[in-house]
Formats: structure tokens, C-alpha cells, sequence
């Protein structure tokens, strides 16, 4: 086992290094799918949970409660689905989506709504009511009101579109079932480390995965990173 | 023409619980008010009613003789908290922020919050971030911030609840400085302060006004028995 580790790091840093373009091609497919997935899905996203954070209405509660079960949806449950919508049979035939890039990104676009939406109502709410009081009480109106909430959870809204695209990243079932792992077409890291694995070649498998991690790790680190040194009070900022 | 605000009938509930009753207060010209009365008897209720964040369930609030909306309220009163609330600005970014609202210019508001930091013993603090500084530091910005919006009622709750002596001095001798120039009604526990701070005092005890008065009268001949054992020590709550 350890061996199998061993060898999947020096294949790693083999393939990350011997200018294989299929490599490069994966990882830049797996970026874009996910990172147009995740930008897609802020589009609509962020203002239904501006609406879910910072108003009342009746009903508000059980929207909440099922964006928030929506988190755990499988992926392979919405790739069905998808695939259904998007086949020649489905409503969604004629635009030919199946078995293409774009088919992914929007898979994946629906998949993060729920993380978006719940993480960030949640921050909205969290912040809303001693900041919108104090506020109010310095005069501004409803509508500056909610952009000083925005700005303060502006935060927490990074945090949860970075944990969408993350969750998007590592996600298998819609990949595959829509994508349908097709060589130099919509093959992304995940569908390969599946390929591979069937073929027994564990080594490669593994090294994409690894691949696969430290993406993941350097955009998270490189997230809080940016929030500590926000955070920090500098010397030169006095 | 002297500013005057009324409280007519005021009547506020949480649920099934009445935190105000039927409460009637007039405030006749720019003085400070104390509003004295144990936890839980309505005082940051009624605040926050008159700095128009909360709705009253019944009655109504005049200023200057006209019924006022609760909109209309936020513009003419300004609430300190008891908990300070800092936006996670600079110091400068927190006390621009009604200013800009109201439209100042920039040279103006510079200016203007460097005097009123100098005023809170807080000079120099404009580039520091709001959250990093100290509960003292943190209830002087709030009250700088309030200050600079000169409102014409400015509403105080515990402004210098939990703080080191030397914070609470410079917290009451800006209060001093504003006396007659604006209505000032400032919640507190502290009979000392209200002594010191407050031409009258209402107290208000599980939601009614007990008694009004001057703060002398208030202090050496209370009217109500139940002031005069708020005043000892003596009510139970």
C-alpha cells in the first residue's frame, strides 16, 4: 500500500512535469467546468439568498430547509436527471448539451445552488440584526441598509463560493453521466481517477488525484490566506 | 422655539408579555433626561421606540407637536447601544458613515472626525480597524459617531455600562459637553451618573413611569415610595 503512495507521488510530479497535454488538458477541463459551474450558479445564487437572508416572508423557513437538505443531493442522482432532461428524448434534447463541457458546468451550477444559497442566507442572517439597527440608527435607509450587511458577510460569501467550487471540483456523478469521460473531450480529474482505477492502474490514479487535492488545498489556502491578512492590523496602517 | 417631544399612550408588547404600558412623557426644550429603572422595566425598549427601530403596538410619538413616523424618528434621533456595534471598517470608515449618508463632503467629514476623536480622547485612532480596539475605545468611537450626526435627540443606553473609570469620565464629560443643545435621554442603572448627567429623571419600574422630576427633587424627595426604595436599594425584582 505504502509502495502504491510512494509510486503515485513520484507519478504525480511525473505527469505534472513531463508536459503530457492530455494532463494539462484535464486539469484546464476540470477548472473550467467547475469554475464556470460556480459562476453560473452565483448568478442566481447569491439573490436568492440575499432575499432568504435579509427578508421576512411566510414560507421563508421551509425554503431554507430544503436549499439545506438540497446540500447532500448525490451527484450521480442529479446527473441522471440531467442526463434525462438533456438526452435526444428530453425537454432539453434540442439544444445537444449531452456529452459536452458546458453540459458539466451547468450540472455542476445546480449542484453548488444549494451550498451558495444556504451558507450565505445563513451569514446574511447571522449579521443582520445589530448591524441593520445600527444602520438605521445612523440614517440609512432600508436599501443601504442591506448593502452594509452585504459588505460585512462579503466575506462569508467567499467562503461559501469557494466550498461550492470545491464541492464542485471533487464531484464524480455528473461528470460522468453527462460528460461521459470522453478522451480529450469531457474528461475532468475525477472521471479519470475513476477510469483509471477500473483499468487497475492505480499509480495513475492516485497521481491524478493528488493533482486534484493540491488544487483544491492551494485555492483554500490561498483564500484564508487573503482573510488573515485582511483581518491583520498592519504597522503600516496605523 | 424650543424643541419638545411627547410620548402619548405608548404601549409596547413581546408575545403575551407588556413591556411598555400606557406610557405618557413630555420633554420640553434640549435637556438631559435620565431614564432610571431596574433590569427589565422597559427603558431599551422605549429607547429603541423613540429612535424609531421599534414599532409601538399602541400610541404614538410627536416631536415638535407633530406625530412622527418611526422612519421619521431615524432621522431625527440616534441610538449608542448598550453592546457596542462596530462595522468591520476603520475607525474613520465607521464615523463617515452617517456622514456620507447625509451628504457631506469628504474635506468636511475629515475634518469633523478628527475633531470629535480628539473630543472622545481618541485622537490619531482613524486608520485602526473599529473591532480591534477596546471595549472603552469602542463605546467612545459610538458615541463620537452618534456626536457627529448632531442629532436632535440623542439616546444613550448604558453608554458606560462595564467600562474603566477613566473611559466612563471622558464618556460623561462628552455628554456634558452637549448639555442644552440637544435632547438627551440616557438609560442607566447608575444613580451617581444620572445625578450628575440629568436636569430630570423618570423612572420606570415593570413598564410605567413611576414618577418624573427634577433631578434634585428626584434624589432628596421622591414622591412615589417605590422611587424612594429604588433610590435605597430596597425594590425587589
Amino acid at each position: 500500500m505504502q509502495d502504491i503512495i510512494v509510486e503515485a507521488f513520484r507519478k504525480a510530479l511525473e505527469l505534472i512535469f513531463s508536459g503530457n497535454s492530455e494532463v494539462y488538458a484535464t486539469v484546464y477541463r476540470s477548472l473550467y467546468v467547475t469554475g464556470l459551474g460556480t459562476l453560473l450558479s452565483c448568478l442566481w445564487s447569491i439573490p436568492i439568498a440575499t432575499v432568504l437572508g435579509l427578508y421576512s416572508f411566510r414560507g421563508k423557513w421551509l425554503i431554507k430547509g430544503i436549499f439545506s437538505s438540497l446540500i447532500g443531493v448525490p451527484t450521480v442522482a442529479l446527473g441522471l436527471l440531467l442526463y434525462l432532461l438533456m438526452s435526444h428524448m428530453g425537454e432539453f434534447g434540442f439544444l445537444h448539451l449531452l456529452y459536452t463541457l458546458n453540459a458539466i458546468a451547468i450540472g455542476e451550477s445546480i449542484l453548488v445552488t444549494p451550498l451558495i444559497v444556504s451558507f450565505t442566507a445563513n451569514a446574511l442572517g447571522a449579521a443582520d440584526v445589530q448591524l441593520r439597527d445600527l444602520a438605521k440608527t445612523l440614517g440609512a435607509s432600508n436599501f443601504r441598509c442591506n448593502l452594509a450587511i452585504m459588505r460585512e458577510t462579503v466575506w462569508s460569501m467567499v467562503l461559501a463560493v469557494s466550498a461550492a467550487f470545491n464541492r464542485g471540483f471533487g464531484e464524480l456523478g455528473v461528470a460522468m453521466i453527462v460528460g461521459g469521460n470522453l478522451l480529450g473531450e469531457t474528461r475532468v480529474l475525477t472521471t479519470s481517477i475513476a477510469y483509471e482505477t477500473n483499468l487497475g492502474e492505480f499509480d495513475v490514479a492516485m497521481a491524478y488525484a493528488i493533482i486534484l487535492m493540491a488544487i483544491v488545498l492551494t485555492i483554500t489556502l490561498a483564500i484564508n490566506l487573503v482573510e488573515r491578512l485582511r483581518q491583520r492590523e498592519m504597522p503600516w496602517k496605523k | 422655539m424650543e424643541v419638545r417631544l411627547q410620548l402619548k399612550n405608548v404601549e409596547k408588547s413581546y408575545g403575551s408579555v407588556k413591556i411598555l404600558k400606557d406610557i405618557n412623557l413630555e420633554i420640553l426644550g434640549a435637556k438631559t433626561i435620565a431614564l432610571l429603572g431596574t433590569n427589565g422595566a422597559g427603558k431599551t425598549t422605549l429607547l429603541r421606540i423613540i429612535a424609531g427601530l421599534e414599532e409601538m403596538d399602541k400610541g404614538s410619538i410627536l416631536f415638535n407637536g407633530k406625530d412622527t413616523s418611526g422612519k421619521e424618528l431615524r432621522h431625527i434621533a440616534t441610538l449608542v447601544f448598550q453592546k457596542t456595534v462596530m462595522f468591520s471598517l476603520s475607525v474613520y470608515g465607521n464615523l463617515a458613515y452617517g456622514l456620507k449618508i447625509r451628504g457631506k463632503k469628504d474635506s468636511e467629514i475629515k475634518e469633523e472626525i478628527a475633531r470629535e476623536l480628539q473630543t472622545v480622547g481618541l485622537r490619531n485612532f482613524e486608520k485602526r480597524k473599529a473591532r480591534k480596539t477596546s471595549g472603552g475605545e469602542q463605546q467612545r468611537i459610538a458615541l463620537a459617531r452618534a456626536f457627529l450626526l448632531n442629532p436632535q435627540i440623542l439616546l444613550l443606553d448604558e453608554p458606560t455600562a462595564n467600562l474603566d473609570p477613566y473611559s466612563a469620565t471622558i464618556i460623561e464629560r462628552a455628554i456634558m459637553r452637549i448639555r442644552g443643545k440637544n435632547i438627551v435621554i440616557l438609560a442607566t442603572h447608575n444613580l451617581s451618573q444620572a445625578k450628575r448627567l440629568a436636569d430630570e429623571v423618570v423612572h420606570i419600574y415593570d413598564g410605567k413611569i413611576v414618577e418624573v422630576a427634577g433631578a434634585e427633587e428626584f434624589f432628596n424627595n421622591p414622591r412615589s415610595e417605590m422611587t424612594r426604595k429604588f433610590i435605597n436599594g430596597e425594590l425587589d425584582y
